[in-house]
């Protein structure tokens, strides 16, 4: 087996191109260029064509020869009848068409467009799953024997209780470091046991909620879209309906339903854990006696606030659900959409919580402040 | 002259569980060799063994004299480079339309410019006769029949000298699985490759194979043209090829 070669043999008039040695994919010369270049010359120069030393020649070759031939047959050719056909394929291609998209400074307007109308479809097909839901619920009402505890208990399983042991370190964690930070700032003003205040507001108010709602998006979030998804790719959602069962009532109803009611159970304890770190963190820091802080901590945090967290631990965890199956629902059949699918639908649960954070900051400004 | 493929005391076990027992076997250049067996014996396993995809427990398995698992890793692309795979389900990639899954291999070579690969993808998207219009769809669009011409498209990229296909008519209507093999049986005679395959379709059988090894209890016991293999004496080979559907197919068509 040899590379393919070529070689040029002056002859009286235009000369003449003899090639040799195996025209194919895994023999010809690395790099390209120069083989072209050459070939290129010759062809311009309207030389007679001799391939009768090609030992093999594959479409690989065939199309190498067909550029450099600037895609017409040459005037001379000398080939077997094989070499002619496996030409002859290759010149059956219509060239690439450049296609060059228009560069235009509008293309950012454009995009931002796109964006909108995709957010708009996205808000109307969610409205459009939560009636979905309501009226699922509504039919379960009138058919309780047919309403999907097993699924229920499930992902109250693996979304609430398997929860329990990293929420509980985050929130200890968050309580730590909050406490320590504040702990330094106080002792500058004498204040060190507004801690008790400070750590009891925003952990309970504020932080326990918020991070069990990213951690539960990250954690449950993508595993359902995950979940969903993978059943569209692999047509098992077809097949439950062919089985006559609803994919929302079996699939998306019980894990809004255990999301919803797993979520408050875990802002308590991570609000707990939290508390429970800010406690110990006091201690060690400042020498705040645990007996001090717990009896101080009911009197300085009215009750109002964890009825906050625990409303907002409800509110997030119906959200997160929500979008979590919307954008499972959404996948298309393909690798590729599963992946972007999951993203979104991650960094779209923790967005939609900031924002409906924020939304429960400025309703609940009277209610649950001391002093107030 | 090498064969193509050469399996030299190929053991396979997993777990406690044989599956191969010394197997040797060789695969002239230019033959079409069809691996067939009972559900279990283990031929998808073998397949994948060739290809490089699987460790036999012992053994050597080497494709035109090189071994598939050679510690080098350049040896092994190369090997790599020089056999195509036809999955059973096509496995293409989800992601990348009939153009690119086509184009990936040859991507991949680093050797090729842009407008010959553009070309040679056209020639292979004829070669399976599909036309330049399904280039531009993605693998959710297509139907079965296009799934696996666009897969042999794919194995075909870079002008392999072995086609190993698992099951290719599996999943064909018979209509369709007929058209697939004359396609197969035109473009090895055009190409020249050799193919070695698995199949429990003895219409796919009979219209390809010019040799037939058949794989029972965790052996080759028969490594033969179609016409002499029938008439080896084993109960396995009785039942498959000898059942009346079988009979009439096998008479037609050898």
């Amino acid at each position: 087996m040899a590379t393919a070669a070529v070689e040029f043999g002056e002859t009286p008039g235009t000369g003449i191109v003899r090639l040799s040695g195996d025209w194919t994919l895994s023999r010809l010369p690395v790099p390209l260029e120069t083989l072209q270049a050459q070939l290129r010359d010759f062809a311009a120069r309207g030389a007679a064509w001799e391939m009768s030393d090609v030992s093999r020649l594959d479409s690989a070759g065939a199309v190498v020869l067909w550029q450099a031939w600037g895609r017409h047959w040459p005037t001379t050719l000398v080939a077997s009848d094989e070499q002619q056909a496996i030409l002859a394929r290759a010149a059956a291609i219509s060239p690439a068409l450049a296609s060059q998209r228009p560069f235009s400074p509008l293309i950012w307007l454009a995009r931002l467009g796109w964006l909108m109308l995709a957010a708009g479809k996205n808000a109307r097909d969610m409205t459009a799953l939560i009636g979905q839901l309501a009226l699922d619920i509504v039919y379960l009402c009138a058919h309780p024997r047919e309403i999907p505890w097993r699924e229920f208990s499930a992902t109250l399983y693996k979304s609430g209780a398997l929860a329990l042991p990293v929420t509980a370190l985050v929130g200890f964690l968050i309580g730590v470091v909050l406490s320590y930070l504040s702990s330094l700032q106080l002792k500058t003003f004498g204040a060190d046991i507004f801690i008790v205040n400070l750590l009891g507001i925003s952990v309970i108010r504020e932080l326990g909620p918020v991070i069990v709602a990213v951690l539960v998006a990250g954690r449950s979030g993508s595993a359902m879209t995950a979940q969903i998804g993978v059943m569209r790719v692999t047509e098992e959602i077809d097949a439950l309906a062919t089985m006559g069962i609803s994919r929302t009532v079996r699939l998306v109803l019980p894990k809004v339903a255990a999301l919803a009611v797993a979520m408050p159970l875990l802002v308590v304890w991570c609000s707990a854990a939290g508390i429970l770190g800010g406690m110990v963190s006091a201690n060690l820091e400042m020498e705040l006696a645990y007996g001090y802080f717990i009896s101080t901590l009911p009197k300085v945090v009215p009750v109002a606030n964890v009825w906050i967290g625990i409303g907002k631990g409800f509110c997030f965890g119906l959200l997160i659900a929500l979008i979590a199956c919307h954008f499972g629902l959404k996948v298309r059949p393909n690798t590729e959409s599963l992946s972007s699918r999951t993203t979104s639908s991650v960094v779209a649960a923790i967005t939609v919580v900031i924002i409906v954070d924020a939304v429960f900051a400025v309703l609940t400004r009277r209610i649950g402040m001391p002093g107030l | 002259m090498t064969p193509a493929i050469e399996l030299r005391g190929v053991t396979t076990r997993f777990g406690k569980v044989v599956i191969h027992d010394d197997i040797h076997l060789d695969v002239r250049t230019g033959d079409i060799l069809c691996l067939v067996g009972g559900s279990g014996s283990g031929k998808t396993t073998l397949l994948r063994e060739i290809v490089g995809l699987l460790a036999p427990t012992h053994g050597t398995v080497r494709l035109f004299g090189q071994a598939v698992l050679d510690p080098d890793p350049r040896v092994r692309r190369d090997v790599r480079r020089r056999f195509g795979m036809l999955f059973q389900q096509g496995a293409l990639f989800s992601a990348l339309n009939v153009f690119d899954n086509i184009a990936f291999p040859l991507r991949e070579l680093r050797i090729l410019d842009k407008s010959h690969i553009h070309d040679l993808v056209f020639m292979k998207l004829a070669m399976v006769e599909l036309e330049p219009r399904h280039a531009m769809l993605m693998p959710a669009e297509l139907s079965g029949g296009m799934i696996k011409r666009v897969a042999l498209a794919r194995a075909l990229a870079l002008e392999p000298e072995l086609l190993v296909l698992d099951e290719p008519t599996a999943g064909l209507d018979p209509d369709l699985a007929d058209n697939f093999v004359q396609l197969i049986r035109t473009l090895q005679k055009q190409l020249g490759f050799t193919v070695a395959m698995v199949t429990h379709d003895l219409d796919t059988l009979a219209g390809l194979a010019t040799r037939v090894a058949v794989l029972a209890g965790q052996r080759i016991i028969a490594d033969a043209s179609p016409a002499e293999v029938l008439d080896v004496d084993h109960p396995f080979i009785k039942t498959f090829f000898c059942s009346e559907h079988a009979r009439s197919v096998m008479r037609r068509r050898l």
